[in-house]
């Protein structure tokens, strides 16, 4: 009787453990998205709040949020692009080689509020840019850049030598041969990594936290050199700093449906890309 | 185009993307000096001694006290909590894929996965306040659940995906002959799961700990949002705690440029800083120990 028992329970322990992942995910989208539902509609995600936050709609930090991942990703992959191409297509094994790499791995550990403290020193007081939508989307590129390098290091390093040295062969210079063959066939794999580094960038908000954003813009369009609204941060503040925050609650689930909406869609598109690539190879 | 010149631009274009190499660098560089030239401006104020014993925050009582200890203590209370739960559950998941998952299965719980760890945290610190919270208010009679255990929690849920794909990654890495070594012998699955394959991955799932460890010290909103942060000392994981994150969040936006309690708060993240740089290095360290010894 035991014996038949042990294998049962054996697997029943990891059974349990993987259903309590499971279980997790589960309780996070059922919760947002059943009592998120209600409080969408068009006017939710097109008009701009009223009454104090207690009406209206999401518009600013919606436009906000959007704008400061475009300025995240016109900082990150550039730099992001080229360092990974110096590392996969020149640099040689030496000292300076594993600095950079030292370098990156350590920036990917940094937590997220120190980034937010680097931009405020930095871009904020330093450079006396002040609290602004490019303060803050400056920030959240050099979060995203170790992410961005790393994920085009690995698209560049699956496309193989020979295609290089057909390019070499028929006398192409090393740029010509990584402008013209190289990058466009790595472009799926680049493009996966980036709109990945961006759906995290798109929900952060400790960094954004001293760099720029604020609880009210009365103004969709947002400018570069003024304060914004974005989505991670609004969800914040209605969540816990409001003096109604049981009657702004609808309005918290609907902003975080929002913006788990934005990150799903990115990732969706990541995930979509890299299918449809790998079909083709 | 002449070939002088397109060798020219050859020449350029890759110095040009060196430089770039240098700004990744620099970054690093940058962050360090920022963090060590305040927390310095900091020292020549407050005594480091009453700083790293001082159990005490309380930077604006008339008498500001500057003591470390009482995040300190918080943010190892809420990542000791996350990593008791994290670490088991996600050690069984990653064995569960790994060992026993069928393809499809496989294909259906790492895409899911993967979207946990899309998760934006500050959603996730919504629901410590909105699900978490009252349940566990719900549970010991409290006016809010809003303490160190629903932090913890939280960062479990956090650090989970992390841990599970390295764990996984390591444990897939295990060459089969080890296995069939094991089952020669007549050992049951379970058997070699928990004498062969786990401690043959150990350096590979010790990694996956420490980066878990490193998400979850570093993590901001979430115990922002879910711990209540309490300043005083913290108690227990069912009392209010305020990390080292949570304390720069709620006071950067509000102090003076360039007085000693700005000054204080970058001293707290060069501590938080150095923290997550230690517990990266090790499990760096036991990547490459785990790549060195599976490719001899």
């Amino acid at each position: 009787m035991m014996k038949k028992l042990t294998p049962v329970i054996e697997w029943g322990t990891l059974l349990l453990s993987t259903g309590t992942v499971c279980f997790f995910m589960v309780v996070i989208l059922w919760d947002i998205i059943s009592k998120g539902a209600p409080s969408l509609s068009w006017q939710f995600v097109s008009t701009l709040p009223k009454a104090g936050m207690t009406q209206g709609g999401i518009l600013p930090a919606i436009t906000g949020t959007v704008l400061l991942t475009l300025i995240t990703a016109l900082v990150a992959a550039p730099f992001g692009i080229c360092c990974a191409v110096y590392l996969n297509e020149y640099a040689s094994d030496n000292w300076f080689t594993r600095l950079i790499r030292a370098a990156i791995r350590n920036l990917t550990g940094v937590p997220s509020i120190i980034y937010g403290l680097f931009g405020l020193a930095l871009f904020v007081q330093a450079l006396h840019l002040g609290t602004s939508l490019l303060a803050a989307g400056f920030t959240l590129g050099l979060l995203s850049l170790p992410y961005m390098i790393t994920t085009t290091e690995e698209a560049l390093r699956r496309i193989p030598a020979s295609t290089r040295e057909a390019a070499l062969a028929i006398g192409a210079t090393q740029l010509e041969s990584i402008r013209d063959v190289v990058l466009p066939s790595a472009l799926p794999g680049i493009l996966t990594g980036v709109v990945l580094t961006l759906s995290r960038a798109a929900g952060e908000t400790a960094p954004i936290l001293f760099t720029g954003v604020a609880f009210y813009i009365n103004n969709p369009a947002g400018f570069l050199n003024q304060e914004f609204m974005a989505l991670p941060y609004h969800l914040y503040m209605l969540s816990t700093q409001h003096q109604a925050i049981e009657q702004v609650r609808p309005l918290a689930y609907g902003t975080a449906l929002v913006l788990i909406i934005v990150v799903f869609l990115l990732n969706l598109t990541a995930f979509y890309v890299r299918y449809k690539y790998s079909r083709h190879e | 185009m002449k070939l002088a010149l397109r060798e020219n631009i050859d020449r350029t274009a890759k110095w040009v993307f060196r430089a770039t190499g240098i700004v990744v660098i620099a970054i690093l560089a940058g962050i360090f000096f920022m963090l060590m030239w305040n927390t310095i401006a900091f020292f020549l104020k407050i005594k480091p001694l009453d700083f790293i014993t001082g159990t005490q925050w309380n930077p604006s009582g008339g008498q500001a006290r500057y003591g470390i200890l009482p995040l300190l203590v918080s943010t190892c209370l809420v990542t000791l909590g996350a990593m008791a739960i994290a670490i088991p559950l996600g050690i069984g998941t990653a064995a569960f894929l790994s060992e026993y998952a069928g393809k499809r299965l496989k294909n259906i719980l790492k895409p899911l996965i993967e979207m946990l760890a899309a998760v934006p945290s500050v959603a996730i610190g919504f629901l410590g306040i909105v699900v978490l919270g009252p349940g566990i208010a719900g549970l010991t009679q409290q006016a809010n659940g809003l303490n160190a255990l629903n932090g913890a929690i939280l960062l479990a849920v956090m650090s989970l995906p992390t841990i599970i794909t390295v764990a996984e990654d390591a444990l897939q890495g295990i060459p089969g002959t080890y296995k069939e070594a094991s089952y020669g012998v007549g050992a049951t699955k379970w058997q070699t799961l928990i004498r062969v394959t786990i401690p043959a991955a150990a350096p590979g799932i010790l990694a996956a700990v420490m980066l878990g460890v490193g998400r979850a010290i570093g993590e901001t909103m979430t115990v922002l949002m879910a711990t209540g942060n309490a300043a005083a000392f913290p108690k227990g994981f069912f009392h209010s705690v305020r990390t080292i994150t949570a304390t720069i969040a709620i006071e950067m936006g509000e102090v003076p440029y360039e007085t000693t309690h700005y000054y204080a708060l970058f001293a707290i993240a060069a501590v938080l800083f150095l923290v997550t740089l230690i517990i990266n290095m090790i499990g760096e360290y036991f990547v490459n120990k785990y790549r060195k010894y599976h490719s001899a």
